[in-house]
C-alpha cells in the first residue's frame, strides 16, 4: 500500500512540476491525473506487468511507470520530441492515444490475439465518460463479448470532457450497467477508494486469465484539475461541487488510513514527497538533456521498408536543414 | 502454372501463406463458412479453423482496430474489408491508427497487416459498394498500396504484402475478380512492391493505368493499333510505393502521356502521376498529359455506372485526339 501511495505521491509531483514548467514555457499542453491517482494506481497495482499489456489514453501516467515506461518519455513527449514516444522492449503498451477511444478495438485486439496464442495475458484499456461516447468503443466492447477476449474496460468517469458534464454524455444511470447489452461483466467502482478499485480489478483479471472474457470497470471520479494546461475550467466547473470532491483527494484518504493504522506521520509524509521530487527532477533533468531530435525524426519509423521517394525526401530534409 | 481467374489466384496465396506460416489469420465479415462475398477465403476455414478465419461482428472500426491488436499480439492478419466503400467506417482506424502506429511508438509497434478489399466498380453493385477511393490512402503516410490488374500479380503482389512488415491496402479489382484470367504458377512466388509491369510495348504514346483500368486500356490500345497509334501501357501495380524510374523511362521514350482511373477526377492519383511526370521528364514531353477519369460526381447507381466509369471507347477517342492534335 506504501508503494502505491508512493506512486500516487510521484505522479502528483510530477504534475505540479510540469504544469509549473509549462507556465514557464519549458512544457507542452499535457492533462494531469490529479484527483484521479487511486483510479489509476489501484488498475494498475492489480496487473502483471510481465504479461499484461497497457492501451492507454493519456491521462495515466502511474500506470505507464509502474509498466515500465520511463517518466522521462512521457517527460520528452509532452515536451514535443518524438522520441518521447518509444516505448521500450520489454514494456507491454500501446502508444498514448490521443485520439478519444482509437485505442479501445486495438486493446481488443491485442488481447484476443493473446488469448489466440494461449497466454493468459490480460489487457486494460484507459478511457473517460467522454470517450465512451465514441462508436470504438461500441464496436470493441460488443467484439470482446463475442470472442471472450481478456480486455478490461476501465472507463474512469471523472465528471467531464473537457468542459461537457457527464450528464450530456449519456442518459443511463450507470455506465457499467452496458455491459449487460454486451454479454460482458460490468463493475461501477468508488475511483477515490485505492483498495475498492484494486480489488474490482483483480477480479476482473482473475476472469480475464480464467478465460471468462472481458469486464467494464466504471471507476466514479473527479477531474480535480483542469482538462488540460491549456483549460479553464473557472468557465464551467461547478465550484461547490469542485469542493466536495477536492475534500475526497485520494491522495490524503490513503495517508489518513495509514495513519489510523499508526504506521503513517508527518515525517514519513514528507520524507516520500523528498524523494518523489527528486526522483521527478532528475527525470526531469534527463528529459531535458535530450536534443530535440532533428529532421530525420520526420522520417524515422515511418515504415519498416520505406519507398524510396520517402527516402529521398529524408535526405533532401537533413541536407536543407544542414545548409540552414 | 495453370490458368486461374483472380479470385482463385487470391485464395491460393492465402491458402499457401497460411500453410507456411501459422501466424497467419484472416478476419473479417462472412469469410468463414461463406468464403467471403466474392468467395476468396472459400475453403480456409474448413482448412484452418475458425479460431484462423473468423467471421466478424459487422463492425468495420473494430475488424481494422482489432487487426492492430492482433498484429500487435505477435499474428500477422490479413483483413477483408468486403468492399472498399465500407472503409469509410473503419478509416480513422486505417488512416489514424493502422498508417501511423510504428511511427508514434518510434518503431516498437510495425503491422504486419493487410487489408484486402474490393476495388472500383463496374459489377452493378448496390449503392455505396463500389468506390475507387485510392487516394485517400495514398495521401496517408505509412500505409502502402497495392492494386493489381492480373491474376499473376495479385498473388505476388498479395504474397509480398502479407510476408513484409508494413501494413499494406490490397485494392483487388471487382471487376476483374472472374473476368481476369491468365497464366498462374501452382507454387508460392513473391513479387516486389514498386515495380510497374509493361503490359504492352509502343513508341507513340505512353499510357498509365492500375486495376481493371489496366485490362481495360489495354483493350484501347489495341485498337488505337488499329489506328496506327503505338501505345504502350503501363501498369502501375502498386501506388505506394511508386515506380517513378519506370513511368519515366516509358515518358522519355514516347513523349506522351495518358493517365485513366476510375476515381473522381480532382485530387486523384492521377493528379500525383502527372505532377510527378512534369518534374522527373518536362522535356521529354511532347504534348499535354492527358487524364481520363470519372466526373468529379458521387459514384452512381448501377444503371449508370458505365457513363461514370471510363471505358476503352473514350480511351481511344481521347488518345487519338490527343495525337492528332500534337502530331
Amino acid at each position: 500500500m506504501i508503494e502505491a501511495l508512493r506512486l500516487m505521491v510521484l505522479t502528483r509531483t510530477f504534475d505540479e512540476k510540469a504544469t509549473a514548467m509549462q507556465r514557464q514555457g519549458r512544457f507542452g499542453t499535457f492533462s494531469s491525473v490529479r484527483g484521479q491517482e487511486a483510479s489509476v494506481v489501484g488498475c494498475s497495482f492489480a496487473l502483471d506487468p510481465q504479461k499484461d499489456w497497457l492501451a492507454p489514453q493519456y491521462r495515466e501516467l502511474p500506470a505507464l511507470i509502474r509498466h515500465g515506461y520511463p517518466i522521462e518519455n512521457f517527460a520528452l513527449y509532452f515536451m514535443g520530441n518524438p522520441r518521447g514516444g518509444a516505448i521500450p522492449e520489454n514494456v507491454n503498451m500501446l502508444p498514448l492515444q490521443i485520439s478519444l477511444a482509437a485505442q479501445i478495438p486495438q486493446a481488443t485486439g491485442v488481447a484476443w490475439g493473446l488469448k489466440l496464442q494461449g497466454s493468459d495475458g490480460v489487457v486494460v484499456t484507459f478511457f473517460g465518460d467522454g470517450a465512451s461516447s465514441e462508436g470504438d468503443v461500441h464496436e470493441s466492447m460488443n467484439l470482446a463479448g463475442v470472442t471472450k477476449a481478456p480486455v478490461i474496460f476501465f472507463l474512469q468517469n471523472n465528471g467531464w470532457a473537457i468542459s461537457t458534464p457527464r450528464k450530456n454524455q449519456t442518459a443511463a444511470r450507470s455506465f457499467a450497467e452496458r455491459a449487460l447489452g454486451y454479454g460482458i461483466h460490468g463493475v461501477t467502482v468508488d475511483g477515490n477508494d485505492l483498495l475498492a478499485v484494486h480489488q474490482v480489478t483483480e477480479e476482473a483479471v482473475a476472469r480475464a486469465r480464467a478465460g471468462e472474457g472481458a469486464t467494464l470497470i466504471e471507476s466514479v471520479t473527479y477531474r480535480t484539475g483542469a482538462h488540460n494546461t491549456a483549460d479553464d475550467p473557472s468557465r464551467y466547473i461547478d465550484q461547490a461541487e469542485l469542493d466536495e470532491w477536492v475534500k475526497k483527494d485520494p491522495i490524503e484518504r490513503v495517508e489518513n488510513y495509514l495513519r489510523a493504522k499508526g504506521v503513517w506521520d508527518d515525517a514519513t509524509a514528507q520524507a516520500m514527497r523528498d524523494e518523489c521530487a527528486a526522483e521527478i527532477d532528475e527525470a526531469m533533468t534527463k528529459a531535458r538533456a535530450v536534443p530535440l531530435a532533428g529532421p530525420e525524426a520526420l522520417f524515422d519509423h515511418v515504415y519498416v521498408d520505406p519507398p524510396a521517394r520517402m527516402e529521398q525526401q529524408r535526405t533532401a530534409w537533413i541536407e536543407r536543414t544542414a545548409g540552414a | 502454372m495453370s490458368e486461374k481467374t483472380m479470385i482463385e489466384a487470391i485464395r491460393e496465396c492465402m491458402r499457401q501463406e497460411m500453410e507456411a506460416d501459422d501466424k497467419i489469420v484472416v478476419i473479417g465479415e462472412d469469410v468463414g463458412k461463406l468464403g467471403g462475398v466474392f468467395r476468396a477465403t472459400d475453403g480456409l476455414q474448413a482448412q484452418f479453423g475458425d479460431q484462423r478465419v473468423v467471421d466478424m461482428p459487422l463492425a468495420e472500426g473494430v475488424i481494422i482496430g482489432s487487426g492492430i491488436g492482433l498484429a500487435i499480439s505477435g499474428l500477422r492478419p490479413i483483413i477483408e474489408l468486403q468492399f472498399l466503400g465500407f472503409g469509410h467506417q473503419a478509416f480513422h482506424q486505417i488512416g489514424q491508427q493502422v498508417a501511423r502506429l510504428r511511427f508514434r511508438s518510434q518503431g516498437r509497434h510495425s503491422l504486419p497487416l493487410v487489408i484486402r478489399s474490393p476495388y472500383g466498380g463496374g459489377v452493378r453493385t448496390p449503392e455505396l459498394h463500389s468506390d475507387a477511393f485510392e487516394a485517400y490512402y495514398t495521401h496517408t503516410p505509412g500505409l502502402k498500396v497495392v492494386a493489381p490488374a492480373s491474376a499473376y500479380d495479385a498473388k505476388g503482389l498479395l504474397a509480398e504484402a502479407i510476408a513484409g512488415d508494413d501494413p499494406v491496402l490490397f485494392l483487388e479489382p471487382l471487376k476483374g475478380y472472374r473476368l481476369v484470367k491468365d497464366e498462374v504458377p501452382d507454387e508460392r512466388y513473391r513479387i516486389p512492391l514498386g515495380k510497374l509491369r509493361v503490359m504492352r510495348e509502343g513508341t507513340d504514346v505512353t499510357l498509365i493505368a492500375w486495376s481493371a483500368a489496366s485490362v481495360m486500356v489495354n483493350q484501347a490500345a489495341e485498337e488505337l493499333a488499329a489506328q496506327g497509334i503505338s501505345a504502350e501501357v503501363l501498369d502501375l501495380r502498386s501506388l505506394t510505393p511508386l515506380d517513378i524510374d519506370g513511368i519515366a523511362a516509358s515518358v522519355a521514350k514516347t513523349g506522351r502521356v495518358a493517365v485513366i482511373q476510375e476515381a473522381p477526377l480532382t485530387g486523384g492519383f492521377a493528379s500525383e502521376i502527372i505532377a510527378t511526370i512534369q518534374e522527373e521528364c518536362f522535356y521529354s514531353l511532347q504534348a499535354p498529359i492527358l487524364r481520363i477519369t470519372a466526373p468529379d460526381t458521387p459514384y452512381p447507381l448501377g444503371g449508370v455506372e458505365d457513363y461514370f466509369v471510363p471505358d476503352a471507347a473514350r480511351v481511344v477517342a481521347e488518345v487519338a485526339a490527343l495525337m492528332s492534335e500534337s502530331a
